[in-house]
């Protein structure tokens, strides 16, 4: 009964962590009206893609709706969870995007990633919805491709799988918040230099996302070994590892 | 399982006891306000009220322990959907 209840009462446990969020979502009003409708532009394709491949392969793959629906819930609470980062004395959150698209690939994941987003706009005034397409951009479709596309060339590389599941957590996590910095230089730079204003941006963010790139590793690798050893069947019918189809 | 588990969290509370810690009177700043917010201001586009604004007090708490919980929940329904406890047969078919 206790070891049924662990994984459970360990994810309410970390959802009840009060506080507001405060992360990498743009902010309502930041960006101009062209930059924000520019980056939903960008975004509806991939949104379509997404919502396309949800139809398909929940027809053709055992578990994936269960697995869409556990991975878009855990992107949801991941995404608006503050983390104290002692060491730059402020808090930021992971984005577990680059997991997601391990597990449900990544037009799955802008679609998981775009309604969190949505909720976390409209109820939670984090983000904010003139603002939603350069997050869905900055989280859902370039958290997603890093985290897929690191995992897979390390998978062809020979490294581990754990190995493989930690990078794609860590490098998803710093490029989404190297995209975010790019979305403000772009917009807010003026008549400023870009590159100048996308460096210090970027490294503003450094000293929170650094240590919080590498716990999304950790928890990223932490995942997936615990699905490798629990139900490896699973990560086979998902396309994830050898022996299964997508 | 467990005991990675527990190996994590061991080491997460030792970093985090190790670690020089904020600077003195450090209000625990979120990165979009100290960074993304910062930047938008200096360069003239202040951040907006959110269209809908979550309301004064404990509002914005009690909504983001609603959330979670709810979060919380359905994450760890399709836990169980997908690994049912040891000795039970079956999980999620679809």
């Amino acid at each position: 009964m206790k070891r049924r209840l662990t994984w459970p009462v360990l994810v309410l446990a970390l959802c009840a962590v009060p506080g507001t969020a405060h992360a990498m979502h743009i902010t309502e009003g930041i960006l101009p009206a062209p930059w924000a409708g520019l980056w939903f532009l960008v975004a509806i394709p991939f949104v379509a893609w997404g919502l396309r491949d949800l139809q398909v392969r929940s027809r053709r793959t055992p578990f994936f709706k269960p697995m869409v629906g556990l991975v878009g819930a855990a992107v949801f609470v991941i995404s608006c969870m503050p983390i104290p980062v002692p060491v730059a004395g402020t808090t930021s959150h992971p984005t577990g995007t680059g997991l997601a698209a391990i597990l449900i690939g990544p037009p799955l994941t802008v679609v998981v990633a775009s309604i969190a987003l949505l909720l976390q706009a409209l109820f939670l005034a984090h983000g904010g919805l003139t603002t939603l397409g350069a997050n869905i951009v900055s989280m859902g479709i370039v958290g997603g491709l890093t985290g897929y596309g690191v995992f897979h060339a390390a998978r062809r590389l020979r490294l581990p799988s754990w190995l493989a599941a930690f990078l794609a957590g860590l490098v998803s996590d710093w490029a989404t918040y190297a995209v975010t910095a790019f979305e403000l230089a772009s917009a807010l730079h003026g008549s400023g230099s870009l590159g100048a204003m996308f460096a210090a941006i970027a490294v503003a963010f450094l000293p929170t996302q650094l240590p919080l790139g590498i716990l999304e590793g950790v928890v990223a690798a932490g995942v997936y070994r615990f699905i490798q050893s629990r139900r490896p069947g699973l990560l086979e019918c998902l396309g994830v590892a050898p022996g299964g189809a997508a | 399982m467990n005991r990675a588990v527990l190996w994590a969290a061991l080491l997460l509370a030792l970093g985090v006891a190790m670690s020089p810690g904020p600077a003195r009177g450090a209000s625990w700043p979120g990165v979009d306000e100290a960074v993304v917010e910062r930047y938008a201001t200096a360069a003239g586009r202040p951040p907006r009220a959110p269209l809908i604004a979550p309301g004064e007090g404990d509002m914005l708490l009690f909504l983001f322990l609603v959330a979670g919980a709810v979060g919380g929940f359905v994450a760890g329904y399709y836990f169980r959907a997908l690994f049912p406890p040891k000795g039970k047969p079956g999980g999620a078919s679809r």
